[in-house]
């Protein structure tokens, strides 16, 4: 494969961002529905 | 003697049965993406390999469009009927849209330079690319720009309503002004383009565009509570002024 370097970095970087950002995302969620009572939590 | 069950405690999450459902699709998708990215599609005759970069980077571009469009409709809402619903989709949806365009400059440096020698070119479109990045910013720091959240959220929606005008900019740049980008590959679909590699780009836009709507759902959801601990934490703090100055006034 050509430009692999390229490549790789492009779709580590590109996934790899996206899933630091989701797994962020989720352990927030997580914390702060503890301390948030769940008649004010709609989706739960 | 019959034993009872306690009540089940709700669930510590930001997910539900239709995000969950987003979610398992989403992640199959993605799987199917890379398959199509590395092992069905072939390399370019000019290219050669680094076509690749090609369904992440514009699936990124395309969604980071949508998620500016969102943040100005939310934003339009918030200015026109105060809908707190508008202000928290839109701040959901800005800074979404901030990391599908770092996304999407990040994966255009790496195709830029075996393409063009360069990882970057002050060329039109990677210069108002660049400046969409710096506007999602300047949102994301008007929300915090007043102790009074209101205040904020009226000059982030101003931001958004401005960064919005900047979308088309984006994309008809390369039209508009001489530029070393190529034009839109995607609205100009000839027969030169290989059917995998047409599929694999509109596969990646489908994909991308369900990462969005799932993170969208989630992130919302957090703003959403951290808003309700924001207005409980208010609500306490009077309370417990009001409790001083009852205790003052009978000493």
């Amino acid at each position: 494969m050509t430009h692999l370097g390229f490549v790789l970095s492009s779709w580590i970087v590109g996934l790899g961002g996206l899933g630091a950002y989701t797994l962020w995302v989720l352990v927030r969620g997580r914390r702060l529905s503890g301390h948030v009572p769940p008649e004010r939590r709609r989706w739960s | 003697m019959t034993a009872t069950n306690p009540a089940p405690s709700p669930p510590l999450h930001t997910g539900s049965s239709g995000s969950r459902r987003l979610g398992v699709v989403t992640v199959a998708g993605l799987v199917l993406l890379v398959l199509f990215a590395f092992v069905f599609s072939p390399a370019d005759a000019a290219q050669k390999d680094s076509v690749r970069i090609m369904y992440i980077h514009v699936p990124a571009a395309i969604v980071a469009y949508l998620a500016v469009t969102v943040t100005a409709v939310g934003s339009v809402f918030y200015l026109w009927k105060e809908s707190e619903f508008g202000d928290l989709i839109a701040a959901a949806s800005a800074e979404l849209g901030a990391l599908f365009v770092a996304i999407n400059l990040f994966t255009g440096m790496m195709w830029g330079k075996p393409t063009w020698g360069a990882y970057w070119v002050w060329d039109a479109r990677l210069t108002s690319t660049s400046l969409l990045f710096i506007m999602l910013l300047g949102y994301l720091a008007m929300r915090t720009s007043s102790p009074d959240p209101t205040v904020g959220s009226r000059r982030a929606a101003i931001v958004a309503l401005l960064a919005a005008i900047n979308v088309p900019i984006v994309h008809f740049s390369v039209d508009w002004w001489r530029s070393l980008h190529q034009s839109a590959t995607v609205s100009r679909v000839d027969a030169t383009l290989d059917d995998q590699m047409l599929f694999s780009l509109f596969l990646g836009m489908i994909v991308f565009t369900m990462v969005y709507a799932w993170l969208l759902m989630h992130r919302f959801r957090v703003i959403w509570l951290e808003r309700q601990l924001a207005e409980r934490g208010l609500d306490d703090a009077i309370a417990e002024r009001r409790a001083e100055a009852f205790q003052e006034s009978r000493s």
